[in-house]
């Protein structure tokens, strides 16, 4: 009895094969409606423009298509996926068709009337989100005031025998509070902790220059973590998603597009990541007509990026591209305008240096102020002010 | 957290679901956001952790269905393993 087992977890990369496997990760962002207003979200800027959210009906088709192909893996999230008043009939019949059913939210509307017939549903895990660990940077960060409803919610997902999962997005706002957040995670008695520092997609795209940590920041906070881990016992897991632009080699991106990932936008389209409707050139069908064995095995969208051949130099003839399938299109596309080239990340890439470029600008911008600011709509610590997440900023600087 | 041995009973640890998966052919454990495909040997111990009997009795249990012998020790270093983990508890 030897190797005991291999793990397919988002946050490794098992090397990539010809014939896709199942899309063991099924992720439905159910809705963009969402209370909070984060700077950093990934949800594309344009979101006001999405069609009508697809239907009940047509989300358990989804759930049955994707179970059929071999999903487990679900994750519900949005914008706000308690804003749908139809999430126990969803978590429901997923729960039927075998599903592990991970709710991510900002707590906002999980009350306890919900969380009890969201337990009895058959719903698995519920992941929070935290800004921060202080009421004013979390209120400042989210537009809104719900540092004291997000504790609440914590404690009602303990008292209903969820494991629960804190993530926290780290930037430079909030990045020197790490110690802070893992002790307000302890006390929280969370299971696990997610360390997640911002990916540059999305509204954190465009408020690149304000969330950018300094290295030094980064080095703090990976020191933090490393000396939190060794004086506690360890019952609670940390998870530091590294920060890529300070990093030599890309990260394993989905573990390739269409490898292992599926997602589904609040209107029905399918998409190999979060962020691929923004790739040129490609087209990704909908749901509501194409049915999910259609999308993953036959649509360009989710075959463009499969295996090696779409790649160019460095990656082409690079021994690591096993390993990091040439790291993320579609930050590739975003920093250097082709999809196709090696992620910058990448010191290889002959466009690292826009990488190295935007770390250097956050070495000179003004070091965070240590006060957070004190109530919500207050200008942030940094000359260019935060872009916040809302219908309006989306209907009108992005339409 | 209590210390293993032979009379032991392990159960499926809090946090973690064991299940077949047609699909891929093996039992998983599924945890929050993460899943781990176990091969035959791990899944054949495990869906024996069911809190009730014994690791002498799961190794019995083994070796009669894979009419064979002397998988105690085998099945000692992958419980540890698994308690080291968390996919098991010994209530």
């Amino acid at each position: 009895m030897n190797a005991a087992a291999s793990p397919v977890d988002a946050r490794t990369s098992p090397s990539g094969k010809a014939r896709p496997g199942p899309p063991l990760w099924l992720l439905l962002e159910l809705t963009y409606r969402c209370p909070l207003h984060c700077a950093f979200c990934y949800n594309p800027t344009d979101f006001a423009r999405t069609g009508p959210e697809l239907a009940t009906q047509e989300w358990i088709k989804v759930l049955r298509e994707a179970r059929a192909l071999g999903a487990v893996q679900l994750g519900l999230s949005g914008g706000e996926p308690l804003a749908r008043d139809d999430l126990e009939t969803l978590v429901a019949e997923a729960h039927e068709l075998g599903f592990y059913i991970n709710l991510i939210t900002s707590g906002v509307g999980l009350t306890e009337p919900r969380i009890r017939a969201l337990k009895d549903a058959g719903l698995d895990h519920i992941q929070l989100s935290f800004q921060d660990s202080t009421r004013q940077m979390n209120d400042f960060l989210s537009s809104t005031r719900t540092f004291d409803l997000k504790s609440k919610v914590a404690a009602l997902i303990k008292q209903y025998e969820y494991p629960m999962v804190l993530n926290v997005v780290l930037h430079r706002l909030n990045i020197d509070h790490v110690e802070e957040i893992l002790e307000m995670a302890h006390r929280m008695d969370a299971d696990y902790v997610e360390l997640a520092n911002t990916q540059f997609y999305g509204w954190a795209w465009h408020n690149r220059e304000q969330l950018m940590p300094s290295r030094a920041q980064v080095e703090r906070a990976e020191e933090a973590t490393r000396r939190y881990r060794e004086r506690t016992d360890r019952t609670m897991r940390i998870f530091f998603v590294v920060p890529d632009y300070f990093e030599r080699r890309p990260k394993p991106c989905m573990n390739g597009l269409g490898s292992i990932f599926l997602t589904v936008t609040p209107d029905g389209t399918a998409l190999p990541c979060h962020a691929a409707r923004m790739l040129p050139g490609l087209s990704f069908p909908n749901v509501k007509s194409a049915s999910l064995e259609h999308v993953w095995f036959e649509s360009e969208g989710f075959n463009h990026f499969r295996g090696n051949d779409w790649m160019k130099e460095p990656c082409r003839s690079c021994p690591e591209k096993a390993r990091d399938f040439g790291g993320c299109r579609c930050q590739a596309y975003l920093l250097t305008g082709d999809a196709a080239n090696a992620d910058p990340v990448c010191d290889l890439s002959p466009h690292h240096h826009l990488v190295t470029e935007a770390t250097a600008r956050a070495e000179q911008a003004p070091v965070p102020a240590e006060q957070a600011p004190a109530r919500t709509g207050e200008s942030p610590p940094v000359e260019k002010p935060l872009i916040f997440r809302s219908p309006a900023n989306s209907s009108t600087l992005f339409p | 957290m209590s210390e293993l041995s032979a009379q032991s009973r392990p159960a499926i640890g809090r946090g973690f679901r064991l299940q077949w998966e047609a699909a891929q052919d093996a039992f998983v454990l599924l945890y929050p956001e993460g899943m781990i495909k176990l091969n035959a040997s791990a899944g054949e111990i495990l869906k024996r952790c069911d809190g009730a009997a014994t690791i002498d009795e799961i190794t019995a249990s083994l070796e009669q269905a894979f009419s064979t012998s002397g998988l105690k020790d085998d099945v000692i270093a992958f419980m540890t393993m698994a308690h080291e983990k968390h996919w098991v508890s010994l209530p």
